[in-house]
């Protein structure tokens, strides 16, 4: 069940922001969305979840067209975990994952057992079973993003789209949600992340997508995607590719442009702040 | 440390809300139909429950009436619909204020956001003074949808309509159209009138018969049942238009439809009423409190709750300073200030 997206285009007063974006998005992979601020990674989703429509081109998924399907039933198929998502109202982690069975749901019949149980069950996946009776606000921002994952998942989705995963979260809670999204990738769910972070995709993306300025300039394994000189072009900063100590993926150092001479031993302190390696 | 962590779980744990919604439901329809009938017994004539039910089913056509015919007319003809117009404008206010503050995500908004008590205001301070007080609620009425078609347009002018673009139009029109009304009783009301004008204001049911019942009522049943239904969407906004658009709900056909249906049942209820504060605002926090932010629950409670405000509050301004009779919009903020101060106080998480 892979997602398929054909010529397409958004624009929005007067400016394209999505432009003929080609690509695919494999099936029951975690597929990484990378790209500078602006590059349309949000709006690319968006477009995908149909909270945008496209001003034109084709986005398929197990080969059926997304845009052609009534709303509810789309919601069935494709759910989003939004960045920082948070609410006003007093809701417990139950109410907030009982909202992914919306779809589910007729307008005046309240949620079955069989519901109680998908929101149980997609608690215990994301591996917060044992929040359910807590507010959401008292939450972490960890725990709130796995929270939102669960809802995403009580949609009995087969494609998830994840818009910043790990924003303001601590490096543990950062790791586990993306190790949570490469399980459910192989646990047969279509994962699509919106990145940040290039070390992140290097590290856990099966598939990486790199968007800039609305188009696609490469797609593929991210051993071959990520390499220094593609990262030189789109985010015009020096890179340099090395084995992670730990695990053996790719590991991503970088260097601004105007940091030209190689440093002297005495000035590698990791509080430099232009070299980060991660 | 353990311990800690222990106590932190527990400060974020949900109070208890066992109480299923029917078992509540059952309990304010109770409250409400005993609330109706004390209420009528109490004012100047005294009446017994007794006399008011015999009274109420002689004219549903089931036995006689115990009652003289002057008892009876002030049980039938005064009373009666008075209290059940009452009834009817309290639950419509709080059904929309409770859709109101879901819409626009703002714990502040009340029903007459969009500006439809200043538009309401204007329609009915005309007519009272060029002296044709018999289309008062029809003049009362299309002044509110006038003013809801303003803020409306002004809210979605340049590009879709938004929870905050809704609240600053509302605002605006609002600020207008209450200056259009001072400016008319400044112009050329006068004494009687100015009564008139300052009790329709504060919001009254001192003129409501069965013709206000059934507005009320009707427009209860028209658009307040409707808008019930729509629970399920308002919950899946808890989290903001995209998220809700991502659970299959159409947001923008949605906030129209909600929009358009509590203006009509607001505009009903203050043709009748007048522009009785704080029902809308105050009654669903009240609701909330109890039931949790769930809209199955919040919707039909917070109706059955402001139905029985309403009608212990009309009872309270048409009794307490007997003769004179008070604008029961007066007595709602009075006791409705404080309510919602200490809301405020108790929920640190309005701020």
């Amino acid at each position: 069940m892979s997602l398929d997206l054909t010529r397409v285009r958004f624009a929005r007063a007067g400016r394209l922001i999505i432009d003929d974006v080609d690509c695919t998005v494999p099936a029951g992979a975690l597929s990484a969305l990378v790209g500078p601020n602006g590059a349309g990674k949000s709006t690319l989703l968006h477009l995908i979840a149909a909270i945008e429509r496209t001003d034109g081109g084709a986005i398929d998924f197990d080969g059926a067209s997304l845009a052609a399907l009534r709303r509810r039933d789309r919601a069935r198929i494709v759910a989003v975990a939004e960045q920082q998502s948070d609410t006003e109202l007093d809701l417990s982690v139950h109410d907030v994952v009982m909202l992914g069975r919306t779809p589910h749901l007729g307008a005046l019949a309240g949620p079955s057992p069989a519901d109680r149980v998908i929101v149980r069950g997609s608690l215990t996946a994301t591996g917060v079973g044992d929040l359910e009776e807590r507010r959401f606000s008292s939450l972490s921002g960890g725990e709130r993003q796995r929270v939102v994952l669960a809802r995403a998942l009580a949609q009995q989705p087969g494609l998830l789209l994840a818009d910043e995963p790990t924003n303001h979260l601590d490096i543990r809670a950062q790791l586990s949600a993306l190790a949570l999204l490469a399980e459910l990738a192989r646990g047969g769910i279509t994962v699509l992340a919106a990145l940040h972070d290039l070390g992140h995709a290097a590290a856990y993306a099966d598939h990486v997508i790199v968007l800039a300025a609305g188009r696609v300039v490469a797609a593929g394994r991210p051993s071959e995607v990520l390499a220094p000189e593609l990262i030189q072009r789109v985010y015009g900063v020096r890179a340099a590719v090395l084995a992670h100590p730990l695990t053996g993926r790719p590991l991503l150092a970088f260097a601004d442009t105007s940091d030209a001479s190689p440093p002297s031993p005495a000035a590698t302190l990791p509080s430099e702040g232009n070299r980060s390696a991660v | 440390m353990a311990g800690t962590i222990e106590a932190e779980a527990s400060v974020g744990r949900m109070p208890l809300r066992a109480v299923p919604t029917a078992v509540w439901a059952g309990v304010l329809g109770v409250l409400l139909v005993a609330s109706v009938i004390i209420s009528v017994t109490i004012g100047p004539a005294a009446l017994s429950p007794a006399d008011v039910l015999s009274s109420v089913l002689s004219h549903l056509g089931i036995g006689r009436s115990s009652l003289s015919p002057l008892r009876d007319g002030i049980v039938w003809e005064l009373r009666m619909p008075r209290v059940l117009t009452a009834a009817a404008v309290g639950a419509g206010l709080a059904l929309s204020g409770a859709i109101m503050q879901a819409v626009t995500r703002n714990p502040l908004a009340d029903p007459y956001l969009l500006g439809l008590s200043s538009g309401a205001s204007v329609g009915a301070v005309v007519v009272v003074v060029l002296g044709w007080t018999i289309v008062l609620p029809l003049a009362a009425f299309a002044g509110a949808l006038a003013a809801l078609a303003v803020t409306l347009t002004l809210a979605g002018a340049v590009s879709r309509i938004t929870p905050t673009r809704t609240v600053l139009a509302g605002l605006a029109v609002s600020s207008v159209f209450g200056a259009v009304t001072s400016l008319i009783i400044f112009w050329s009301a006068t004494g009687d009138s100015y009564r008139e004008i300052l009790n329709w204001l504060l919001g009254s049911l001192a003129g409501a018969r069965w013709p206000a019942v059934a507005i009320a009522g009707g427009a209860l049943v028209v658009f307040g049942i409707p808008l019930l239904g729509s629970a399920r969407s308002l919950d899946a906004f808890a989290f903001g238009d995209a998220s809700a658009a991502a659970l299959g709900v159409n947001v923008d056909r949605t906030r129209w439809l909600l929009l358009g249906g509590v203006a009509l049942l607001t505009g009903a209820m203050v043709s009748v009423s007048g522009a009785i504060g704080f029902v809308g605002l105050i009654l669903p926090h009240a609701v909330r409190l109890i039931t949790g932010p769930g809209h199955r629950a919040l919707l039909p409670l917070s109706a059955l709750a402001g139905a029985i405000f309403l009608v212990w509050a009309d009872t309270g301004a048409r009794t307490l300073f007997d003769p004179r009779e008070l604008p029961v919009g007066i007595l709602t903020a009075l006791v409705g200030g404080p309510v919602f101060a200490l809301l405020l106080l108790r929920s640190r998480r309005l701020s």
